[in-house]
């Protein structure tokens, strides 16, 4: 008898290679078989995004003779969040839920595990970084798919003209299209001396302080770039650490050059600010460009997209992936199954990176490089440097390395951003950072 | 013969149980009864069964897995920024219910001497704020209070005053919500109080005027004894609506600079539905419940003794 040996490198290739067939392959074989399949997408902010996205999965239940339903459910007023809970309370509902950054982990008991689908995604389409498999995974399964509709790097936004300008700074110069940034000198203290000349000049750098996702996003980001954990991966209370002090005392002295009002915005308020031409620098994806296209047309030919500044621990820019779940209480999770794949294929995909202007972005590394990024504009190029092509940045988000579900409670509460409030309005830095503690410690519990 | 008695009394039994019947029937409270039990039904389905949900909620752990009985209570009880929610809460609620009360019983006033002629338009006018839908005109608020853009602001920059952060600085937040409210309930008092004003008997101001009274003692010694348990339930039922605010704190300022604006409602929900821990942020809600129940008996309580009095 003969024996074919078999490398460990071929086995995962073959099993990998075996698990996408399985997978994309037609999983029904008699008309009416396959039935009914309910589906709550995230309501896009771009026109016709959701367009693309209804055409894909039409396309695939015409072929896999499936009869789907689509809701789009707006994230205003958090109307997906409620759907979420209610479902999960109800265990009924849609079969595919989009749920935004935490929400996985959150439901993690209520999602069918996605092992199968993903080890096929990541041997076709790439590997996906360490925030996606934070985010997405729980007890060593993966609980839910990135999704490419919703997710988001939110890295800075520029005015070409003003940072040239009022801080000498050339953004191009710094993050050319169609190639790797020269950015090693774009760092928190030039940010800082950036954001002190671009307010003396009356164009500060919009940034919010509030307790919505963009502002808690860009606090998190800084923090992470000092190394600063308000709770460390095994769970430990890490609030009175040199790094967090030394995060929190630069990010008082920035926010000093914000706008006064920083602590009441909002989500929207930093796109105003850009399209309305107030500010140099937002920390946003292109929607605010998007806008100011439309709106602001001389304001949109102005704004370049790139990287984050680089702290003295690395340059962290925050990442928020959306992710596809299916409740386990689905009552055809081999169908959602074979739409998640579906809609992970890179045709697919670049279809909704197209539709969406090159907001959306998918977590997986080959697919990061699409040419909507190069082309879109103007300025020409102006995107280039969103989806981290280069991977000079890490990829992170507010509150990680924490446990999820403690990071979770973090972020929600804006802790950071409180921090820097409480301490830019006068409350001395122990007092801050014991009220913070205090805080933080509350979320510890099961 | 007895065969005769046993069928009477078997006829007989039926025919009771049918007067019976009509007459619960023609009993106006079984009548009043069976014309509520609708109402009733509702109330069970969407007022009881959810109050008794979310006491449910409140005594299991975060992850909703197992019963921690009163722990989600004891937990809030060590946290700061419970008690700021509380503190807020109630300095939310009492001031803009006494400013209601203050601004609807000046205004019934003025509404009471308008000419019968003119008083209608009057009334519908004062009346709008109460009836748009809170979401809708808090928006139109949130526009004139808008961090950057602030209408309101714009105003003032043509007199030379600097931007006021309606929203961004603590106090000028809890100003901000607070007015809001009062711009919405004010009406609400006012047409309250219009009808109470309507009811006073004028010989009790014409024996006063014989008296010598003036203006402030006729205030005083009649309009406010005879309206006095007109402004205690409206206090009353204010007061439980505004303790249990969620819009206008949610639109305005969704509870921020640094939670100073939050209510209980909005709290709860922020803990709750944003946050994904539901036991706890049931377990704030369910702190009104107290709170409200310790006034509605102390409020009652006065009216029924006032009415027994009497």
């Amino acid at each position: 008898m003969r024996k074919t040996k078999l490398t460990r490198r071929q086995f995962a290739v073959r099993t990998a290679a075996a698990s996408a067939t399985a997978l994309v392959a037609p999983f029904v074989h008699t008309a009416r078989a396959a039935g009914k399949l309910s589906l709550m997408f995230w309501d896009h902010w771009v026109p016709g995004a959701n367009g693309a996205s209804t055409e894909l999965i039409n396309e695939w239940a015409a072929k896999e003779k499936v009869e789907v339903a689509i809701d789009y459910v707006t994230s205003q007023g958090s109307k997906n969040l409620l759907t979420i809970a209610a479902e999960a309370q109800a265990r009924s509902g849609h079969d595919i839920v989009a749920m935004p950054t935490w929400w996985p982990q959150d439901q993690a008991r209520n999602l069918e595990p996605v092992d199968d689908v993903m080890e096929a995604l990541i041997a076709q389409n790439g590997a996906v970084n360490d925030t996606v498999k934070y985010l997405g995974r729980a007890d060593n399964h993966w609980i839910a798919v990135p999704a490419t509709i919703g997710s988001q790097i939110k890295g800075p936004c520029s005015r070409i003209d003003l940072m040239k300008q009022h801080a000498g700074i050339d953004i191009q110069a710094m993050y050319p299209a169609g190639s790797p940034p020269k950015a090693e000198n774009w760092t928190t203290d030039t940010y800082l001396r950036a954001a002190e000349a671009c307010h003396k000049a009356g164009f500060a750098f919009g940034i919010g302080l509030g307790q919505t996702s963009d502002s808690v996003d860009t606090a998190g980001a800084f923090f992470q770039s000092f190394g600063a954990e308000l709770v460390n991966a095994k769970g430990d209370l890490t609030v009175k650490t040199d790094a967090v002090k030394q995060a929190l005392d630069y990010s008082k002295r920035v926010a000093a050059f914000y706008p006064p009002d920083a602590p009441a915005w909002d989500d929207a308020s930093n796109n105003k600010w850009l399209v309305s031409g107030r500010g140099a620098l937002i920390m946003n994806p292109p929607s605010a460009w998007a806008v100011a296209k439309r709106d602001a047309p001389q304001v949109a030919e102005q704004c370049w997209t790139h990287g984050f500044p680089a702290g003295p621990k690395g340059r962290v820019a925050p990442f928020l992936p959306y992710f596809w779940g299916v409740w386990n209480f689905s009552k055809n999770k081999a169908a959602a199954k074979s739409l998640l794949v579906h809609l992970s294929q890179p045709a697919a995909v670049e279809k909704l990176v197209v539709a969406s202007g090159g907001y959306d972005l998918p977590s997986f590394a080959n697919l990061t490089t699409l040419k909507v990024w190069a082309e879109e504009g103007p300025p020409k190029g102006t995107l280039y440097h969103y989806p981290n092509p280069h991977n000079h940045q890490t990829l992170s988000i507010a509150a990680a390395p924490a446990p999820p579900k403690i990071a979770f409670q973090i972020y929600t509460q804006a802790i950071q951003t409180k921090m820097i409030v409480r301490h830019l309005q006068g409350e001395p830095m122990d007092k801050t950072l014991a009220w913070a503690e205090g805080e933080v410690e509350g979320f510890l519990r099961t | 013969m007895v065969d005769a008695v046993i069928r009477r009394s078997e006829i007989a039994v039926p025919a009771r149980r049918r007067s019976g019947l009509r007459r619960a029937m023609q009993r106006k409270s079984t009548v009043a009864f069976l014309m509520a039990l609708p109402l009733i039904l509702l109330i069970g389905l969407f007022v009881v069964y959810p109050a008794l949900y979310s006491v449910h909620l409140a005594t299991l752990n975060k992850s909703m897995e197992r019963f921690v009985g009163l722990d989600n209570f004891f937990f809030l009880f060590k946290r700061e920024t419970f008690w700021m929610v509380v503190q807020q809460s109630c300095i939310f609620a009492i001031t803009a219910v006494i400013f209601k009360a203050i601004i609807g019983f000046i205004v019934a006033h003025f509404v009471h001497n308008v000419p019968a002629k003119g008083q209608r338009k009057w009334r519908g006018m004062l009346l709008v704020p109460w009836v748009i839908p809170p979401a809708m005109s808090t928006l139109a608020w949130l526009w004139l209070f808008d961090p950057s853009y602030s209408a309101f602001n714009w105003v003032l920059a043509l007199f030379g005053v600097g931007p006021v952060p309606w929203t961004g600085d603590a106090y000028w937040a809890r100003f901000s919500v607070i007015l809001v409210n009062v711009w919405i309930g004010a009406p609400f008092f006012m047409i309250m109080y219009l009808a109470a004003l309507k009811s006073v008997p004028e010989q009790l101001y014409e024996a006063a005027a014989i008296d010598g009274a003036n203006w402030w003692q006729r205030i005083w010694y009649v309009t406010l004894p005879m309206m006095r348990n007109i402004i205690a339930i409206t206090a009353l039922f204010s007061l439980i609506v505004t303790f249990a605010n969620f819009d206008i704190v949610r639109i305005l300022t969704a509870g921020g600079p640094i939670d100073r604006t939050h209510v209980f409602a909005t709290w709860a929900f922020w803990l709750g539905i944003q946050g994904g821990d539901i036991p706890l942020g049931a377990s704030v809600s369910l702190f009104m419940v107290p709170i409200l129940a310790i006034a509605a008996i102390f409020i009652l309580r006065d009216i029924s003794k006032r009415g027994n009095e009497a």
